[in-house]
């Protein structure tokens, strides 16, 4: 194409002015290699926390207290499946295999959300997990629905509008365990102050720490900041903790009227930074079940390949005998 | 080659950067490179398109419309996957 008769610099202004005009850059386009790793870094990451974030809600389809709920979350975590392949697939435009994800995932060198590694403990932690965990994703994925990559912008969009049952049917439980009996109230309350600190930490470190923010921005990988989601996050939760009659984990939470927005609480870094490096409490595990059913369903694959060889060569005798 | 010999392709055009490619119409073309030009040609004759992808309509694997009912048939009792299932009171904002 006529594009790559062009200098790297020439590319860049080109590229750069595309972004500027909110065009979407498509998988064929010329790209800087950066912005193609971010991107593989950003996108992968995200497939990586939906395949893992199965695992917490994975846990309790057998424990679920009805049938109805049980095949409520079995739907939700066979949705986080499916959204971890349209994220693969997404990835994939950028030039790099399944495989290669998939072994930095296992290897330790691609991360995934910490909130994962974070154990699921109660049926109240299923309410907390759909409403706090997949809100906060939600926020962040609307956002990102205006990214400047093509096909992660419309894996956004396909996500965002299936997703929308998950934090309902989260703060559902949540809205019934808060209504119960005083036991069911303290589970819920338990969940919540157990999943409030960790939902906020999702948005990742303060804008001024955030190491890959100010390049995603001007490329439009990302359309907000992380402190400014969050702040949407913390601004749209209030009320619905209030609603439930549940007590808020943020002491210093206060409605700033000046503002439009509350003032809160500082998160605790520490904390979060020992579980990103792999000290949470479920790290080592969620890597060894991923690890361990990919190994276990190496068989399914390898029928699948020894089932298309037997096709193949009965075509060719077919073939031959015709 | 003779006209029996020319394949069918599918045609598909994005319209503006940002949207998914859609399905246009098929067209005949002695190969791939050539599917391309005769699709701009007789698809985008108004700027329909800013991205063109041909595939061979033999390529394309269908689900039939006659099975459609058994095949797609698991998620019509299946409520609880959509949003609306839900009651969420107001007060709560929208969620």
């Amino acid at each position: 194409m006529a594009e790559y008769n062009k200098s790297e610099a020439e590319l860049e202004a080109v590229f750069q002015q595309k972004i500027d005009s909110e065009q979407k850059i498509e998988p064929k386009d010329w790209m800087p290699e950066a912005y193609r790793k971010n991107l593989i870094r950003q996108m992968s990451q995200h497939a990586h926390s939906e395949v893992i974030g199965m695992q917490p809600e994975g846990n309790f389809i057998t424990r679920a207290p009805s049938l109805r709920r049980k095949t409520v979350l079995l739907s939700k975590v066979q949705d986080e499946g499916g959204h971890g392949l349209y994220l693969y697939s997404a990835t994939e435009t950028l030039g790099i295999a399944r495989s290669e994800l998939i072994a930095a995932l296992q290897s330790g060198e691609a991360k995934y959300a910490s909130i994962f590694n974070y154990p699921a403990q109660t049926w109240g932690d299923m309410g907390a997990i759909g409403w706090l965990v997949d809100g906060a994703a939600i926020v962040n994925q609307v956002s990102l629905q205006r990214t400047s990559y093509g096909p992660y912008s419309r894996g956004m969009i396909r996500i965002c509008k299936e997703e929308s049952f998950h934090q309902r049917q989260g703060y559902v439980i949540m809205m019934e365990l808060a209504k119960g009996t005083p036991e069911q109230k303290q589970m819920a309350q338990d969940s919540l102050n157990r999943f409030y600190w960790p939902a906020l930490m999702m948005f990742g470190p303060h804008d001024s720490e955030s190491a890959h923010s100010a390049k995603s921005m001007k490329w439009k990988i990302k359309r907000e900041t992380n402190d400014d989601l969050r702040q949407k996050f913390i601004d749209q939760t209030a009320p619905q903790i209030a609603y439930l009659g549940l007590e808020h984990p943020d002491k210093d939470l206060v409605w700033n009227e000046e503002k439009g927005q509350h003032d809160s609480g500082e998160i605790d870094w520490e904390e979060f930074y020992a579980v990103i490096n792999g000290n949470g409490h479920s790290n080592r595990q969620r890597i060894q079940h991923h690890v361990k059913a990919h190994e276990e369903g190496a068989w399914v694959r390898d029928a699948m390949s020894a089932y298309k060889q037997k096709k193949s060569q009965r075509k060719i005798n077919a073939d031959t005998a015709a | 080659m003779s006209l029996e010999k020319l394949e069918l392709f599918e045609v598909f055009l994005r319209s503006k950067r940002g949207l998914d490619h859609k399905h246009a119409g098929s067209l005949h073309a002695e190969d791939k490179e050539q599917a391309l030009e005769y699709a701009r040609d007789v698809y985008t004759r108004r700027s329909e398109g800013v991205s063109i992808w041909v595939v061979k309509s033999d390529d394309i694997c269908a689900s039939q419309e006659d099975d459609s009912d058994s095949f797609f048939d698991p998620s019509d009792d299946k409520p609880y996957r959509h949003a609306t299932y839900y009651d969420i009171p107001k007060e709560v904002g929208t969620m």
